[in-house]
């Protein structure tokens, strides 16, 4: 006997939602999981009639699931926000040139302007030269600070009033394990926020309405829709740290599949004890962007990149930021410490 | 690598090759005999001189033991509560230098009738440890889980501390001294011969029944750590002792850490994994064991021969993914072999948490979990992930119910709704239904979340029901006259 819809008792369930475990069939998940995001949206009070609001878009199925239901949401509830796409190349030959290409066909298929901002237009990097120089260890971390920049650049560019990323439950409880894993008490406690703080010029607030989307869910919403997206993983992520937090996670998510929601729960309400040394916001004494040091960690790694010190940016180096910004040479004794492995 | 704040002090080091000729680090003078760290050599004297003296530290600097008070040492058998009760056996022992001065007591759970064993193994293992305990002179009792069947209300119900006679550590330890150290040799109360309780065949198959109703490995270990902590809290409760000693090692802890953080107790972590624990009132738990590796204990224990007793659990031999405990403790194990600081993080991260919301000594009676007895953490506010879980259940099922037939009167009372989120439609059709939907809202996250995995509610011992239902009717008896209230009046029940 076939399984009938448990929302409209009406129609075969063609599906098992990951979140509740509920079967349901097309239509009533296409509206669960389009008004979920409204919820979402409407209770966080994400934006404000009138913004205009960049999406960051990578081509994969996160950002064109983002794109396709802020699209759908803002027609059908008149959000009245002006939407634009926002992609970032990051230089990684077989990777992004690919899922670049995805989000030019989906420029043209939701008709949004789009901009790209490389790496290499703003910091002469790419990351296939980084990577050469770094080592296929720590090089998450340049991409990752690089890229939050960039985004952040690109938005101001195109004056853009917010940035939405696509950001899942999913990797919202990823960063609380591995904020806990690394002891970063000060990235805990904000990493479960849904958008960041508002203040400073060359800050634009950014925010995940799929912040409580499963990814199973996600991909579940794309290949019914039909929705096309580039799938392949970062040809450089394999020993990126956090892969160990992610395996864990589907491990933990195969055993009990609420502990996804059950992981973001417990960060929200987390509290740190006072007295415990917290950083605090400043800007960058070279390019203005915000920082809790004298240097920024984008200027930083630069710095480390430009002058053949890959680790520069890598552990604890604020005690060398007052020589960079004078630039002085470092001793010999630094530099040796900052050259990065030779085998 | 992995730290935010790590130090990159060495350059690439040249491994030492481990030879026999190694000086101990910290005299200088023998030869080392265990390596604790990497690079942490110590010969046997030392290592000994470290291990005790961290225990003292610990018990120390947090000044939470008064000087007299009866404390309580929970021992499961394993290496960390057997290390940890021969350290306080050598504290407290005549001969110690600057001795420990609070009166032990030991007490032990046996929890086979939870894990289906039989008599005899349960009659072996508890005699070896009777002997063990004998021997050190110290009150013993072995209680057999079964008792927390029979346990009263009042284990819920957090107790106000009772009166010390200094509350500050300096003016309780001046007291001691002054009233001449009177019963100093250590024997406070006559050791008890205590024979083994018979059980009652009913109560393990009860007990039995309590386990079998959860359905995931997970909730079963929930639950059974939730009962023992229940029977700990209540012995020495009775017994007249206001500390309960725990042996949760660095390593345990932090897999504790990690377990809470992926079950929903993110509010609760810092009475889970902290030093002290107040939730409970009058009895505080503490925990001086927490700053010893498992490794360390495993080392002390095997060079200066503390024994110990294997004693399985529910997961021992079980596969990885067969309950959350485990895995997380597989997880920080092996990331642990690859990353020597992982343990040491998540201990260090845990020690910067608090309890959040108000205070928990503070806290309403009806504002806390019936079956941890934490503050509830479940007030869905506007944008958090227990709102949109809520929002989830309401889109995936029918919103619509068939309307209950009018003879409904006789199973539903005017105060509670009809026709719970369960989404069960018929409201009559059974109350325990019922019962489920309004046990949730006396529950924190992961309570309700364990909840949820059984079977049936009416398999909780009698005790919880019965506190469940008594703080249901106060709190439909406080929304009939809410108007009338004029303030929030302390309501210590």
């Amino acid at each position: 006997m076939p399984v009938l819809c448990s929302s409209c008792s009406e129609k075969r369930a063609v599906l098992k939602r990951p979140k509740t475990g509920h079967s349901l069939c097309k239509a009533c998940f296409f509206w669960a999981f389009e008004e979920e995001v409204h919820q979402t949206i409407v209770a966080a009070k994400l934006f404000r009639s009138g913004e205009t609001v960049g999406i960051a878009a990578s081509g994969g199925k996160d950002s064109t699931v983002l794109a396709h239901v802020m699209k759908l949401l803002n027609e059908r509830h008149g959000y009245g926000l002006e939407l634009m796409l926002i992609s970032v190349d990051e230089g990684i030959t077989g990777y992004r040139d690919d899922s670049l290409e995805t989000v030019k066909r989906n420029q043209q298929q939701y008709e949004l302007p789009l901009k790209i901002v490389s790496y290499e237009e703003l910091y002469g990097w790419t990351m296939d030269a980084i990577v050469k120089q770094v080592g296929l260890k720590n090089n998450c971390t340049f991409c990752g600070v690089f890229r939050r920049q960039a985004l952040d650049r690109g938005a101001i560019m195109l004056k853009v009033d917010k940035i939405c990323t696509g950001h899942n439950a999913d990797d919202v409880a990823e960063t609380v394990l591995m904020n806990i894993l690394r002891g970063d008490i000060a990235r805990l406690r904000r990493c479960t926020a849904i958008s960041t703080a508002s203040e400073g010029d060359g800050v634009v607030p950014r925010c995940k309405p799929l912040k409580y989307a499963y990814e199973k869910e996600i991909v579940l919403y794309a290949y019914f829709k039909k929705l096309d997206y580039f799938s392949t993983e970062c040809i450089y992520s394999p020993n990126a740290y956090r892969g160990y937090a992610r395996t864990f996670l589907k491990d933990l998510e195969s055993i009990r599949p609420s502990s996804i929601m059950d992981i973001i729960h417990s960060g929200e309400n987390l509290s740190v004890r006072e007295g415990v040394k917290m950083p605090v916001q400043g800007t960058c004494s070279r390019c203005g962007y915000i920082s809790s040091q004298a240097l920024c960690k984008s200027c930083v790694l630069l710095e480390g990149l430009n002058r053949g010190l890959p680790k520069l940016g890598i552990g604890k180096h604020h005690r060398l930021h007052g020589k960079i910004l004078s630039q002085q040479p470092l001793t010999e004794h630094e530099q040796r410490k900052l050259k990065s492995v030779d085998f | 690598m992995c730290q935010v704040e790590e130090e990159y002090h060495e350059q690439l080091e040249r491994v030492d090759t481990p030879s026999a000729s190694k000086k101990c680090v910290k005299c200088k003078e023998e030869l080392a005999a265990v390596v604790i760290r990497a690079g942490d050599a110590y010969c046997r004297k030392c290592f000994r001189e470290s291990f005790i003296h961290k225990f003292r530290a610990m018990l120390g600097k947090t000044r939470v033991i008064f000087p007299g008070e009866k404390v309580l040492l929970a021992v499961s058998g394993g290496p960390s509560s057997c290390s940890m009760l021969s350290q306080v056996q050598e504290g407290v022992s005549q001969n110690a230098h600057k001795k420990l001065r609070f009166f032990p007591g030991i007490v032990y759970i046996d929890e086979g009738g939870a894990l289906g064993q039989c008599k005899e193994m349960r009659q072996k293992t508890t005699s070896e440890l009777c002997d063990m305990f004998r021997s050190t002179g110290f009150p013993f009792y072995i209680l057999p889980l079964e008792q927390v069947l029979d346990l009263p209300g009042s284990v819920l119900t957090p107790s106000p501390p009772s009166d010390q006679p200094g509350s500050v550590y300096k003016a309780a330890v001046d007291l001691f001294l002054q009233s001449g150290d009177s019963s100093s040799d250590g024997k406070a109360e006559e050791q008890e011969c205590v024979s083994l309780p018979a059980v009652q065949e009913s109560h393990t198959r009860l007990l039995q029944q309590l386990i079998g109703s959860a359905q995931t490995l997970t909730a079963k270990q929930d639950l059974l750590n939730t009962f023992r902590q229940h029977l700990l809290v209540h012995t020495a409760r009775t017994r007249g002792y206001s500390k309960l000693m725990q042996g949760d090692s660095c390593t345990r802890l932090a897999v504790k850490l990690l377990t809470s953080i992926s079950l929903g107790r993110g509010a609760q972590l810092a009475q889970d994994t902290g030093f002290s624990d107040c939730r409970y009132g009058d009895v505080t738990v503490v925990r001086p064991m927490r700053e010893y590796s498992a490794k360390e204990i495993a080392y002390y224990n095997h060079m200066f021969k503390v024994p110990s007793v294997v004693i399985p659990n529910l997961d021992t031999k079980m596969p990885d993914k067969a309950s959350i405990q485990r895995l997380t403790q597989n997880f920080v194990t092996k990331l642990q072999a690859d990353f020597h600081s992982t343990v040491s993080t998540i201990y260090r991260t845990g020690e910067k948490l608090q309890t959040a919301g108000r205070d928990s000594s503070a806290a309403e009676d009806a504002k806390r979990c019936v079956l941890c007895v934490c503050g509830l953490d479940t007030a869905a506010e506007e944008a958090s992930a227990l709102q949109a879980t809520l929002i989830s259940e309401q889109l995936s099922q029918s919103s619509v119910k068939p309307e209950p037939p009018a003879s409904v009167g006789q199973c539903c009372s005017s105060e509670r709704p009809c026709g719970g989120a369960e989404g069960t439609g018929d409201c009559c059709r059974s109350s325990r239904d019922h019962e489920a939907t309004d046990l949730r809202s006396l529950l924190c996250y992961s309570c309700r979340r364990t909840v949820r995995d059984m079977s049936s509610v009416d398999c909780l011992p009698q005790y919880v029901l019965s506190v469940a239902q008594r703080r249901q009717n106060r709190s439909a008896m406080k929304e009939q006259i809410s108007e009338f209230l004029l303030d929030d009046a302390d309501e210590n029940n």
